[in-house]
């Protein structure tokens, strides 16, 4: 079993699996609940003035009868008394004091106020503090949330606030809404943020009921923009997460990566592009808490597996992602089906051939299938078909070798490189 | 083999009942949609099945009963009664990929009902075109003459099918087994089809009631999809004592009456042959109460001519299967069956012959005949230059001409017995070529 204790900017936790500043951590029930099931830990509901919720608060993507690849919310911070709150954090860390207890901040953009939740938030006890600049709706449109973490001088601004007066690491959770996250977060380092958490929600209408040509959720026939989630932004939050790890103004920042986590495999791309932590909502609002056991089990039999510890995995991919104009264009791959395991669907060439460069043959198969076969001078080995192939296996994508030097676009364009011979488009 | 205390209606009830829409949405999900499909390819009648499985899918029902229905006419029926296993789901990739084939059967089921069978206020999905003032008779009004005379319609024609029977389907409305399809859901899709413009003499046999010449003089053309006869007696002594039956008169009487009244409770009972047919009469028989069911048949399992999967269902129905066994004689009790008198049969020489001395008796109480069905030769003796196969069908090329220029013929008559979705494909092609060689003449 592999060690999966880990540090985010000083906070320490038993496992890198925390839940996100949500409705599952709305509550110390909920939070002690978990911690029984194993999470490592949570950022607990964003505290902060009282809020009132509207009733009709979640809406989804299904996609092809997957429930919720998607999820978005309307839901604003907590709306319990923040008297109530403060006693059950400082209740559950005197329950739990080996979990990692984060308290999410959220108040106007004012200095006191700002110093009035932190201090509140630490003497209940909390083990890190983490500045929602992120949610996208509601409180939003009051100042607070994405329209700080929009801009990078009030993120640094207020950031800084915070740390004169916190005695706990602070997390800067970042929003996606924004074009490029390197400023957000490089404000965040700036301010003096320990660490920052991301990506918040993605502002988003998730969908209309063509029936009623009403906006998802709908409240009393009206609908909001909402915060986007689940599943379906993770290639986002990938890309977010791996840019501040890249980038030299902020690379070896702690950050504890959101965005789309349901599965162990997850979390290891997660960490592999820089996480410390990762945090997980959309699959505990779907699943329950229950879904940490195969979290923590995937994650340590894959570390033992690779034989590798979970430091040595955080950040292990980094290096491989670069420029476009880096990348090797000589280097030459093809599509190759294996007979004996097709099964004569002919999905690949019908993907081929209307979807990408018309390299496969297909010809009707004597037992009523579909027979196909790559014609490699036209192939550019674009992966389609062996995404769209049922059959694990089926098509591989084999390097063609060749006698040029590996040549980039930079190469070629600025330093007189050679590229190989590639498909004519007829 | 029915269960006592059970009422003998439920065991007929749907063997592959509809889906609800989750399930169907979650089984339409499954398809892979496969180019060039060979479940598709696999259909008769070509009804593009990942287009419809697909539309299912997205809620495009009417989009996908259109799909459906425009293909085959008939799909609410051929939804259940289609041997799939055999057809579109044995041709499905996944098997391939050790998984469940897609249940396009259930899935055509739950995309036509609603059309077929659920009257709402949306506009008919087809039409007939306005009348072109040629006219086209049909003989017969079972799947065959039906696909056919649809399709007419909806070219403007004025389609008459002359019908001897007093309900219309032919095959499908009397011989299919019933935990497939009942005797009212087979009439209620004719009625839909009707109103396409289908018009349906019932009771009118040609050559009784209405000459051919007269046929020749008031149409265009004619379509003879008259199907087959009944199930000839086999030739050996007994075959009048009362309890000898033709399995297809069993069949249509089970299906037009009240369970109860035809049940088998405690009777035991001998099927003869090794198609289809007979395992429909050996599962329908064990399904009204039959204490003991045997199926006869003359050859080996290798040879039997029934589906595997319709086999399975005889057998797990309880049936008993007594191959390599030819009846010699019906025995009887005063004017009653008593007993079918059987000898063992073994392959000699590249022949099939009785072995000596190996006589056994079966004590049972009926002897169903599903020994093979007669040709309509006497319908056919109407039309005089009609080419006729020697073993008594029509013959007749891929779009259903015949050796007359104004009769074409399809189903039963010509193929000697295939599924309902064949008849279907073949009176459609009819109709195409009827409508092709009509509008030469004009």
């Amino acid at each position: 079993m592999a060690d999966l204790r880990c540090n985010v900017a000083g906070i320490e936790s038993p496992n890198p699996f925390w839940l996100a500043s949500a409705p599952p951590t709305n509550t110390g029930d909920q939070v002690m609940r978990a911690f029984d099931a194993g999470w490592g830990g949570a950022v607990w509901k964003t505290l902060g003035e009282p809020i009132v919720n509207v009733w009709s608060r979640y809406g989804a993507v299904d996609i092809e009868g997957t429930k919720m690849m998607g999820l978005n919310n309307i839901e604003l911070i907590t709306d319990r008394p923040l008297e109530v709150n403060l006693r059950e954090i400082r209740e559950v860390k005197k329950r739990y004091p080996d979990h990692a207890l984060v308290v999410s901040l959220m108040v106007e953009s004012d200095r006191q106020a700002w110093h009035d939740i932190v201090k509140k938030a630490q003497d209940a006890g909390a083990d890190g503090l983490e500045l929602n600049f992120g949610c996208p709706h509601g409180m939003s449109e009051r100042g607070m949330g994405s329209a700080v973490g929009q801009v990078p001088q009030y993120t640094c601004q207020i950031t800084e606030w915070v740390k004169e007066v916190a005695t706990v690491p602070v997390l800067v959770k970042l929003t996606p809404n924004i074009s490029d996250i390197r400023y957000a977060a490089r404000a965040a380092k700036e301010g003096g943020a320990d660490g920052v958490s991301l990506i918040n929600t993605i502002n988003s209408i998730i969908g209309l009921d063509i029936d009623t040509l009403t906006p998802t959720p709908a409240v009393n026939g009206k609908s909001s923009h909402g915060g986007y989630c689940g599943p379906a932004v993770k290639p986002i939050a990938l890309n977010m997460v791996s840019q501040i790890g890249a980038d030299p103004q902020t690379a070896g920042l702690p950050i504890s990566g959101i965005g789309g986590i349901s599965t162990w495999r997850d979390a290891v791309e997660f960490i592999a592009l820089g996480s410390d932590t990762v945090q997980v909502c959309t699959a505990v609002m779907h699943y329950g808490f229950r879904i940490v056991e195969d979290l923590k089990e995937g994650l340590s039999n894959y570390l033992d597996q690779k034989g590798m510890t979970l430091q040595e995995l955080k950040g292990h991919s980094l290096h491989k992602i670069h420029n476009w104009k880096e990348l090797d264009l000589n280097y030459a791959v093809n599509a190759r089906i294996n007979q004996d395991k097709c099964i004569g669907c002919g999905l690949c060439y019908t993907a081929c051939e209307d979807g990408a460069h018309q390299a496969i043959q297909a010809e009707p198969r004597v037992d009523g299938r579909t027979y196909v076969e790559v014609r490699p001078q036209d192939c550019v080995g674009c992966n389609l078909c062996s995404l769209v192939c049922p059959v694990d296996g089926c098509i591989d994508m084999v390097e063609i070798p060749n006698d040029f030097e590996p040549c980039s676009w930079e190469d070629y364009t600025e330093r007189g490189g050679q590229l190989a011979p590639r498909p004519e488009h007829q | 083999m029915s269960d006592p205390g059970v009422k003998l209606w439920c065991n007929f009830s749907d063997y592959k009942p509809g889906l609800g829409s989750n399930a169907a949405v979650a089984e339409a999900n499954r398809c892979l949609n496969c180019y060039d499909a060979p479940c598709t390819r696999a259909c008769p009648t070509g009804i593009d099945v990942p287009g419809f499985i697909k539309k299912i899918a997205t809620g495009n029902m009417r989009g996908s009963a259109r799909t459906i229905l425009e293909a085959n006419i008939l799909g609410a029926s051929c939804a259940r009664v289609c041997p799939t296993e055999e057809l579109c789901e044995g041709a499905c990739v996944l098997h391939d990929l050790h998984e469940r084939p897609i249940d396009i059967g259930r899935l055509q089921r739950y995309a036509t009902d609603p059309v077929v069978y659920e009257d709402d206020d949306s506009p008919p999905l087809f039409e007939a075109a306005p009348e072109n003032g040629r006219r086209v008779a049909l003989i017969g009004a079972g799947p065959a003459s039906l696909g056919c005379a649809a399709e007419l319609a909806q070219l403007g024609y004025e389609t008459v099918c002359f019908e001897k029977a007093d309900k219309p389907g032919g095959l499908n409305t009397f011989g299919i087994a019933d935990y497939k399809m009942t005797f009212h859901t087979a009439l209620k899709e004719i009625e839909w089809i009707r109103q396409l413009g289908v018009e349906i003499r019932c009771g009118q046999q040609v050559g009784r009631d209405i000459s051919v010449e007269q046929l020749r003089q008031e149409f265009d053309a004619i379509f003879i999809g008259v199907g087959l006869g009944g199930v000839d007696p086999i030739g050996i002594d007994g075959e009048d004592l009362e309890g000898v039956r033709d399995s297809l008169e069993f069949i249509a009487e089970l299906k037009t009456h009240p369970k109860e009244e035809v049940a088998l409770s405690g009777k035991k009972v001998a099927v003869i042959g090794g198609g289809n047919t007979a395992i429909d009469a050996v599962t329908q028989s064990a399904r009204l109460g039959a204490e003991r069911v045997y199926l006869v048949y003359r050859r080996g399992p290798q040879q039997m001519g029934a589906y595997k999967h319709e086999q399975e269902l005889a057998r797990k129905d309880g049936g008993v299967f007594v191959y390599h066994s030819q009846p010699v004689e019906i025995l009887g009790r005063g004017n009653k069956v008593a007993g079918l008198k059987c000898i063992r049969t073994e392959h000699r020489k590249g022949k099939l012959q009785t072995v000596e001395d190996s006589e056994f008796v079966l004590h049972v109480d009926y002897v169903l005949r599903a020994t093979g069905q007669s040709k309509l030769t006497d319908l056919f003796e109407e039309f005089p230059g009609l080419a006729i196969e020697d073993w008594g069908t029509v013959i007749a090329d891929i779009d259903g001409r015949t050796s007359l220029k104004d009769v074409w013929a399809g189903g039963d008559c010509v193929s000697g017995g295939q599924e309902v979705v064949n008849a279907v494909a073949e009176g459609k092609r009819a109709a195409r070529s009827i409508h092709k060689t009509l509008q030469g003449e004009r």
